[in-house]
């Protein structure tokens, strides 16, 4: 167990080094900005698997998180507030929007949550376009420099993905998973599952906000209302499905596919990554809920048995 | 005055279309427990059927209708064979979530399947004598927006005549109080099933009709009318059939007076919002009783 860890520790400073320097090697700004895309995917899918993996609550308006930070970090940021500072205020809008709102719409339970988050986020997309809709330009394009940026990108990855385990190999973090289990058991045992949602909800929707606020960074020009739009919901939503909800690694793996998988479809017209990415959803969702971390681990659990097999055979014939 | 009774008639005419494009939605949910959110991308096709239909053979889009009856009856009960028959073992709760989930990724692939051959660009169906109107005690009434009331009203009461009167209407409510005992007293569920999800289906393709008639059609319509659906539905109560005209209605007017009184592009967010607050005060619906 023990070199096990020590293996894996090893893993993830390689990678986190390699990260590091890829943009330091690699000069093309067009890598760079896929590596971005990436890290963008996988923060904000892990951000939603907090919620919708760990504590069993299907949220489909994380959009509304992502979007909230986004516009408050651009709007400050453009007003002329240290970037810094209009990154942090972000976070901490969507948190303030995920407790107001987390009150009353976890007296929704299951598919009335899923729906009624999936409303709350459109009226928000609907609102923001119709107050702001203009596009949003950065100022300062002239001293803009991509470098920065990645770097922001990669450092929130990490933090988001390392809260992520922490938080849910906490205490509260079995709580969370105890309420996925069954929220009246949960109750019983003296575990308020309001508690635990709401805990859940804020940090999800805290570092969703953050993301939100790297994209106002990263973006010259958007409509202020395209953060809200639901596709931020749902391609992030199937990509911790298709690697596997509640782990740490299914979100990674999923946004490291859903960007392959459109890189290699990129030269055929229409979307036809979406195509196939939404067929594998409904397979995984029908078949195969742990996603592909548990195909896997089933494909390793069958080599392993075969290989033990053989090696009975191989010895019982000699 | 009479720009609000102008108003109010509008939101009547354009609220019996929002019930006839739940009440597939209900159908469905009502039998099978399947929270179809790929409603509104089984609208849009139906849309283009008519839209084709129109455009390619000269097919007047109401004479259209039972085409798109036709083809969505097909797809709907492909698509139940295909992936939504798989879920039906499933206990309630993790039923209506899973179907969710697969409707949203039907909609994506079926979406993104429309963009591919139909191209994103904006279609609508106009024939001249559409835009007539009748004009009575000074509010216009254009024949396309009388034709949503006309055949919302007919299709509900066909529903109706078809559950109430027919044999297998009968079979279709039974399941619905009680699929166990509907089983055991020899109704095959499964039958049940795949034809309340192929009618609730071919509704959404009537409605995508009209829809192509009064707006227009493009392949990423589906989640606003779907929405529309979903708003109706909890408004309506949950799989109830004839509270999905009224609840239509109740959508239909609340935008209308939204555009009158404050700005028509707050209307849908007027919608979302009352959604919302049914959703919070009185999950049952505003019509339903607790235990339905």
């Amino acid at each position: 167990m023990n070199k096990k860890l020590i293996i894996s520790v090893i893993l993830l400073v390689v990678v986190i080094c390699i990260l590091a320097i890829i943009p330091v090697v690699i000069k093309q700004d067009s890598t760079i900005n896929l590596v971005i895309l990436v890290l963008l995917y996988m923060s904000i899918a892990s951000s939603w698997n907090i919620l919708g993996g760990y504590t069993g609550q299907t949220n489909l308006g994380h959009a509304a998180f992502f979007g909230i930070g986004s516009l408050t970090t651009r709007l400050l940021w453009i007003q002329g507030l240290p970037f810094a500072l209009s990154f942090v205020l972000g976070g901490i809008m969507a948190v303030a929007l995920a407790l107001l709102i987390g009150v009353p719409a976890f007296k929704l339970r299951g598919v009335y949550f899923a729906i009624g988050t999936l409303a709350l986020a459109q009226i928000l997309n609907l609102t923001v376009g119709n107050v702001l809709p203009e596009m949003s330009y950065n100022p300062a394009i002239s001293d803009y420099q991509l470098m920065p940026r990645y770097y922001l990108f990669l450092a929130l990855t990490i933090v988001t993905i390392g809260s992520a385990y922490f938080l849910v190999n906490s205490k509260w973090g079995m709580g969370m998973m105890a309420v996925k289990e069954g929220e009246d058991a949960a109750e019983s045992l003296g575990i308020s599952a309001l508690k635990h949602k709401l805990l859940a909800l804020s940090v999800s929707a805290f570092f969703a906000g953050l993301v939100g606020g790297a994209f106002a960074y990263y973006h010259v020009s958007y409509y202020l209302n395209m953060p809200f739009s639901p596709e931020w919901t749902f391609d992030p939503m199937m990509m911790a499905y298709i690697g596997g909800m509640g782990t740490i690694i299914g979100p990674i793996i999923g946004s490291i596919f859903f960007v392959g998988l459109k890189q290699l479809l990129v030269w055929n017209v229409g979307e036809y990554h979406l195509i196939i990415f939404g067929t594998l959803f409904i397979l995984i969702v029908l078949f195969l809920p742990g996603g592909l971390v548990e195909a896997w681990k089933k494909i390793q659990k069958l080599l392993a048995t075969r290989f033990r097999r053989g090696k009975k055979q191989a010895a019982f014939i000699t | 005055m009479q720009a609000l009774g102008q108003n109010l008639a509008y939101g009547i005419l354009v609220g019996a279309l929002y019930g006839l494009v739940a009440l597939g939605l209900s159908l469905i949910f009502g039998v099978t427990k399947f929270l179809n959110v790929a409603h509104g991308e089984l609208l849009m096709l139906g849309g283009y059927v008519s839209f084709w239909a129109f455009s390619l053979l000269g097919i007047d889009p109401f004479l259209s209708i039972p085409i798109t009856i036709v083809v969505l009856l097909l797809l709907g009960a492909l698509l139940y064979v295909l992936v939504f028959s798989r879920t039906i073992k499933l206990p309630e709760e993790t039923k209506i979530k899973n179907t969710l989930l697969v409707a949203f990724g039907l909609s994506i692939i079926l979406q993104n399947l429309a963009l591919r051959f139909f191209t994103a660009d904006e279609r609508g169906i106009s024939a001249s004598y559409l835009r007539t109107a009748f004009t009575v005690l000074d509010v216009r009434l254009p024949i396309g927006r009388l034709a949503n009331l006309v055949v919302a009203v007919f299709f509900l009461i066909a529903l109706q005549i078809f559950l109430r009167k027919t044999y297998t209407g009968k079979a279709i409510r039974a399941t619905v109080q009680n699929w166990e005992a509907a089983s055991l007293m020899g109704i095959d569920i499964h039958k049940v099933y795949i034809l309340s999800f192929a009618i609730g289906a071919a509704l959404a393709g009537v409605a995508g009709t009209l829809v192509a008639v009064n707006y227009s059609i493009m392949p990423s319509m589906g989640l606003n009318w779907t929405l529309k659906a979903l708003i109706v539905m909890v408004l309506g109560g949950l799989g109830n059939i004839p509270g999905t005209l009224i609840g239509g209605l109740i959508l239909g007017v609340t935008e209308s007076a939204t555009s009158f009184f404050i700005n028509s592009n707050y209307r849908e967010i007027a919608g979302l919002v009352l959604f919302l607050l049914v959703l919070i005060f009185r999950p049952q619906g505003l019509m339903g009783t607790k235990e339905a």
